[in-house]
């Protein structure tokens, strides 16, 4: 079966080239103002926060000894999870050649970077004395050398979180290069010329280095796929390698990996329906792009819904004290409605894009996927909430509740993604022009094959 | 083919295509005619090019697996000898040596070095720097052009038939340009 036109109407590469460029070398809109201003209002609280915290310390969260791991943890598993869809657009889709990335994979992989950011400040905040973070690597020290725990999945998602935030790095600005010489040849003004003379690395379109480059996308996205599946699985392996029922299943990978994909989608929806918009990309940004996120969705979010079936399947049929409440607890206990809020937000609401009308819609896809936003946080609060609260000796069960600080600290990293964000859009090109390009080029021949 | 030559200021002359096929027929034709093809400027990766100009595969995943494999190597290595032979600490009575514990680290560091490497070793076969000097044949390359770069070299060029070749083929603009190395 023939996909609709990638991009809408007859673009040349010239209006291509013009359209990208535009928001790089004009004023900002009112919108865009306003939303930065809110996004640098939420940075500001939680930067003010962290400060605080990390003046009077962990105290200041809602922990106990019951419950050592709560919001932090669950906002670093959240933004990590938003992170894998744009390795996954980036990186899986150009393995699979689904051509329709092209438009997007730009500003999702803008957004892995930005959410890997705000994943990263979690941990660091919990370890109170974040100045000695540099103790997480193994470097000779004068404490023995005293190694690193390499056998704790906690010090794995040190290199896997690194390791993924660095490659993702280096993907996203190679995958720029052609695209800043772009902007270097058009940009006006000394400093933006200086500045983009000298990311581009002087590139200039020499078909000799087009060929390698290829060969290096290629590589590195045969490299980032493993990495993207290796991230989740050590997340969801901070979980399952302990003992606690509820998170000791071998299931965890999987899912866990899955349900990041169906978050990560969520979050491009949410930003790519604003920026098409405010930014005038629906002709690179089309229908046809929103619709095909929502399939991935609701594919992910099908299979998430399964994995809690799963999960309660097992649980019964282990025949196992433990697990058993466990899970009755997660959906009766003190924590219930988190449980009842996940189900509606994964499992049911995702369903909706069965219809048409509904994926292609970018009003209600934008209703749906801060719904999905939601639902991912609380799937994970539930995970790691209910499993802890309700332990093996009642005597020391407790509950939790999220204080100011770390209500404030959230938010302030919503702050700190969308200010990156919005900077993003207005500094670099948020659409891939050389891909779209050939696209666009390969069309054009087409067209006169037919003709 | 190497760029490098000794002559400090290179002669071209370039045709300008505004069409991916029929630049990508001009090469073939010039190539047939005897032409050497110095390099073509694109605005984005013709894959049809690389058979017209008889390009050979890529060696860079080579490099990825050399450094993947040096990668995998000295982290499994590091942690044996961190746990084993350094300082080896009772966790849990979990043996020294606990190699699928050491897995995932290991995993990490191969795609690390493997991705960095061959990132690295593209920089420095396509000579691509900070600060580089651009070698701007023509700034509609970046936007929309294609540009065909024939090196004028001494006596062997023969300029009046590459021309005529350039015009027959459908170039929009010929131009010539001098560039100093």
């Amino acid at each position: 079966m023939l996909r609709p036109a990638l991009i809408d109407g007859n673009v040349t590469l010239k209006e291509l080239t013009d359209d990208i460029n535009r928001p790089l070398n004009t004023k900002p809109g009112v919108a865009w103002t306003i939303g930065f201003l809110v996004a640098l209002a939420a940075l500001l609280l939680g930067v003010s926060l962290v400060a605080y915290q990390i003046k009077v310390g962990i105290g200041t969260w809602g922990l106990n000894k019951t419950i050592g791991w709560a919001f932090d943890i669950t906002n670093f598993v959240f933004w990590v999870g938003i992170g894998h869809a744009g390795t996954l657009i980036s990186a899986i889709l150009l393995l699979f050649r689904q051509k329709w990335r092209t438009s997007i994979n730009r500003s999702a992989e803008a957004m892995t970077i930005f959410a890997v950011m705000c994943a990263a400040i979690f941990p660091l905040i919990h370890m109170g004395r974040p100045w000695l973070a540099f103790w997480v690597f193994p470097y000779p020290n004068t404490r023995g050398s005293l190694w690193v725990n390499f056998r704790s999945p906690l010090l794995w998602d040190v290199f896997a979180i690194s390791t993924y935030f660095t490659v993702s790095l280096v993907f996203w600005y190679i995958g720029m290069i052609p695209d800043l010489a772009t902007v270097r040849d058009r940009a006006t003004g000394k400093i933006k010329k200086t500045i983009y003379g000298f990311l581009s690395l002087g590139w200039d379109g020499s078909h000799r280095t087009w060929s390698r480059y290829e060969a290096l996308c290629l590589i590195l996205a045969g490299l980032a796929t493993p990495l993207v599946v290796s991230v989740h699985t050590i997340v969801s392996m901070d979980f399952a390698t302990s003992v606690i029922p509820g998170w000791h299943t071998t299931i965890f990978p999987p899912y866990f990996v899955v349900g990041a994909v169906f978050s990560g989608f969520a979050m491009v929806t949410t930003l790519l329906v604003i920026t098409r918009k405010v930014m005038h990309l629906e002709k690179y940004i089309t229908i046809g792009h929103l619709e095909a996120i929502a399939k991935v969705i609701l594919v992910t979010g099908s299979i998430v819904g399964l994995a809690y079936m799963t999960e309660l399947f097992t649980a019964w049929y282990s025949g196992n004290y433990y697990e058993q409440f466990a899970f009755k607890n997660r959906i009766v206990g003190p924590y219930g409605w988190t449980y009842a809020i996940m189900v509606f937000c994964n499992v049911i609401t995702p369903q909706f894009l069965w219809f048409k009308k509904m994926r292609t819609t970018p009003a209600l896809l934008f209703v749906l996927s801060i719904i999905v936003n939601i639902g991912m946080w609380f799937e994970r609060f539930v995970i790691i909430m209910t499993s802890l609260s309700r332990d093996f000796l009642p005597s020391s069960w407790s509950l939790y509740k999220p204080t100011f600080v770390e209500v404030g600290t959230f938010i302030g990293t919503f702050g700190l993604f969308f200010t990156c964000f919005l900077l993003f859009v207005r500094v670099l090109p948020v659409v891939a022009m050389w891909e779209v390009k050939s696209l666009v080029g390969h069309h054009k021949e087409e067209d006169s094959h037919e003709s | 083919m190497s760029h490098n030559n000794f002559a400090r200021v290179k002669d071209f002359l370039l045709g300008l295509y505004d069409d991916e096929q029929r630049m990508v027929a001009a090469v073939k034709t010039l190539r047939a005619a005897g032409f050497a093809i110095y390099d073509v400027y694109t605005p984005y990766a013709v894959h049809s090019l690389d058979g017209a100009m008889g390009l050979k595969r890529s060696r860079l995943g080579i490099v990825t697996f050399i450094a993947g494999l040096t990668g995998l190597i000295l982290s499994l290595t590091f942690q044996f000898w961190t746990n084993v032979i350094d300082w080896h600490v009772n966790i849990g009575g979990k043996p020294d040596n606990s190699t699928l514990a050491f897995i995932p680290v290991s995993f990490e560091i191969t795609i690390l070095f493997g991705a960095l490497t061959t990132v690295a070793a593209f920089f420095v076969r396509s000579r691509l720097f900070p600060k580089k000097e651009t070698l701007v044949l023509d700034p509609a390359i970046t936007d929309d052009r294609f540009v065909i770069a024939l090196q004028k070299v001494d006596g062997s060029f023969n300029e009046k038939k590459a021309h005529g070749l350039l015009v027959a083929s459908g170039a929009v603009h010929i131009a010539e340009k001098s560039v100093i190395t």
